[in-house]
């Protein structure tokens, strides 16, 4: 299978360097050690080989030889490297306090403090429940959803209507959250809106106990359609053979579906699986801002947020950093946990 | 035969329970349709038009109303063609300076943002698409492991704050010049769908990497190009994150950034000389329904002529990072 040929070739890449992945910060050198000595132990084992000279000779041969590569890649890298590692390297602020003049790496060292304020926070309990809710109910429906979407749209028999269909459900895909959530505010508007006219008086989206089931609906309903697109593109594959190898067993439709399709998208939607569980806490900051207001924040205070407003409002940047910290450190558990699970479950993983 | 008796005999007795199926083999193998089969094609033909149906009306909606007459949308009446056609809401976005402000700021971040990504990303992903450019697999996994590790909010702010690009239009384009997963989605394309064997010939005549990629690798990826174009742009499009946190000034937020201000902060332009207070109200909605048109329609224009590029793109992408 293709996918799992090149997932693993990514996965080679990812063990060969992975004591690198104890401390962020350390990646570089400890990874860059790491492939030099594998070379230099070749080396000592092939000391009679005419094409290797000394280190210097090979490496000064292979930028001649590949110096337009290097050429193409080294803007990349340099953007990458200024732009996400040296924020990570800044993230040791949150083990530091916040001294203005020394800028990204802080001031003196204070531990775990900003973790423990966090934890020891009245708000902690409240924000961790509403983005764990938030997100799980996000990931489960959205995962789900554009699995049944694709295997619908797969027993569409004309080609035409299929692409139709595909076309109309991808659309949304593209609409800006600001424009989605303005769509919520209108459409719920109680008296006036599409919606809000049938249910009642109240403000929907002034009450707390809706805001997840109006999150996560109205996520499921602008990305279901583009989604689903990788699944489909699984289902494509499927060898006909197999449709009508089942057929002679007897196999009716719906078991066509759970006995040929379903395991044909298996492998795709273990690799999904996972890649979501990676961002089990990143509930997307930008809507969850947007929807919230003074009457449902007791449910929409997310980490995301919460780290907007101690870090960018009120300009706690120690706390903030810890904060931020925290939440990825718990979607890296996840995704390790997830990606554990899939390789058990359908033998299929990133890593 | 056999398989048409078989076929026939275990599809009759139970109903489909969920989505039963009538597929384009059914076609090829000229099987007769059972009586299942065609409960079975009802059933999907009534789940896929609730399905449309769900998808197009508020989009639809948002249509009509921006055009048909406030007082009319507001008591239910405009449900599925326009009423009481009113052009009054476009005016007064055409006389909104803020949204062409927005406007003519969002077009030059994401056209010189989407430029920048192609010059730096496209290269990149060829170089790491070639096997025999051993650097490859630990500059990759340093790229990737930015998608799951980063260092937040806070440090990228102290970062663009050192070197100077707070408030202003760098802030929009530089720090987001490459985007890892698209990195992944065009060196999976070069290395599957660019045949080894035009490497080879292109060596024994003599081209360097840099001639090889820019005359034989560019013209052939065409597909994956606007592809990643897209994304790119799609996203500075649509980027509300970076206005509200890094720009201060109002004269260089991007069109985002006004939508919200406009949409959901109710502040509207409509409270012009001759209106009464109720009228204001009125077409303060419908302002809103011409806004999100407005500020959508680049979008939804472009999207038919790239559809066809999509699935590949996902494809490539998605399976294969």
């Amino acid at each position: 299978m293709t996918q799992s040929a090149t997932v693993a070739s990514v996965a080679a890449g990812q063990t060969q360097v992975n004591p690198g992945m104890q401390d962020a910060t350390q990646i570089v050198p400890v990874a860059a050690a790491a492939t030099s000595s594998k070379r230099r132990k070749r080396r000592e084992r092939h000391p009679a080989m005419p094409k290797h000279g000394s280190l210097l000779t090979r490496l000064g041969e292979h930028f001649k030889r590949y110096w337009q590569l290097w050429l193409m890649v080294t803007p990349a890298i340099c953007f990458i490297g200024l732009f996400a590692y040296v924020p990570m390297y800044g993230v040791q602020l949150a083990f530091r306090d916040f001294v203005p003049s020394k800028g990204l790496t802080g001031g003196p060292w204070v531990g775990l403090k900003y973790f423990r304020q966090f934890l020891e926070s009245p708000m902690f309990g409240n924000i961790m429940k509403n983005t764990i809710s938030i997100s799980l109910w996000t990931m489960v429906m959205g995962f789900i959803a554009p699995i049944i979407l694709a295997l619908l749209i797969n027993q569409i028999g004309s080609t035409k209507v299929k692409g139709f269909v595909q076309t109309i459900t991808y659309m949304p895909h593209f609409i800006s959250t600001v424009v989605i959530v303005a769509m919520i505010n209108i459409f719920l508007t109680p008296g006036t809106g599409l919606l809000g006219r049938f249910l009642g008086d109240t403000s929907l989206l002034g009450n707390p106990n809706l805001f997840t089931p109006i999150y996560w609906v109205t996520e499921v309903w602008q990305h279901v359609g583009w989604n689903s697109i990788i699944y489909l593109a699984a289902l494509s594959s499927v060898d006909t053979a197999l449709y009508e190898a089942a057929k002679v067993d007897g196999a009716r439709r719906f078991q066509l579906i759970r006995y040929v399709d379903f395991p044909t998208i298996l492998p795709t939607c273990g690799i999904l699986l996972i890649l979501n569980m990676g961002s089990v806490l990143n509930v997307g900051f930008e809507k969850v801002f947007l929807m919230q207001n003074a009457l449902n924040l007791s449910s929409s205070e997310v980490i995301s947020t919460y780290t907007y407003k101690i870090g960018i409002v009120s300009n706690q940047f120690s706390y903030s950093t810890a904060i931020g910290l925290f939440n990825t450190l718990i979607n890296f558990v996840f995704l390790v946990i997830a990606n554990a699970i899939s390789k058990r479950v359908s033998e299929t993983s990133i890593f | 035969m056999t398989s048409v008796s078989l076929q026939g005999k275990a599809a009759r007795p139970e109903a489909p329970k969920m989505n039963g199926s009538s597929v384009p083999w059914n076609k090829k193998t000229k099987q007769s349709k059972t009586l299942s089969d065609h409960i079975a094609d009802g059933l999907i033909a009534i789940l896929v038009v609730a399905i449309i149906l769900v998808v197009l009306y508020p989009l639809w909606f948002i249509v009509i109303a921006s055009f048909s007459d406030p007082t009319k949308v507001a008591i239910g009446e405009v449900l599925t063609l326009p009423k009481g056609t009113n052009f009054t809401g476009y005016t007064k976005i055409f006389a909104d300076s803020r949204i062409w402000t927005g406007y003519k700021n969002t077009l030059i971040y994401a056209f010189a943002g989407t430029a920048l990504n192609m010059v730096v990303t496209l290269p990149a992903a060829f170089a790491l698409s070639r096997s025999e450019f051993k650097p490859r697999r630990i500059i990759m996994f340093l790229f990737t492991f930015t998608m799951f590790f980063g260092g937040g909010l806070i440090p990228s702010y102290l970062l663009y704050k050192q070197i100077g690009i707070l408030n202003s239009m760098w802030v929009f384009i530089l720090p987001g010049a490459v985007s890892v997963y698209n990195l992944i989605i065009a060196r999976s394309f070069f290395e599957t769908s660019i045949p080894e064997e035009l490497h080879d010939a292109a060596q024994i005549d003599g081209m360097s990497y840099i001639g090889y990629f820019v005359r034989i690798v560019l013209p052939l990826s065409s597909a994956i190009i606007a592809v990643i174009a897209l994304y790119y742009f799609v996203g500075h499009w649509n980027d509300y994150f970076t206005g509200l946190i890094y720009i201060r000034d109002a004269s260089k937020q991007p069109l985002q950034n006004v939508l919200q201000s406009i949409l959901l902060a109710n502040q509207t332009n409509s409270n012009s000389a001759g209106m009464t207070a109720v009228a204001a109200q009125r077409f303060a909605e419908q302002i809103k329904y011409g806004v999100i048109i407005v500020s959508t329609l680049p979008l939804l224009v472009m999207y038919p002529f790239l559809q066809k590029y999509f699935n590949k793109g996902v494809m490539i992408g998605a399976i294969k990072g």
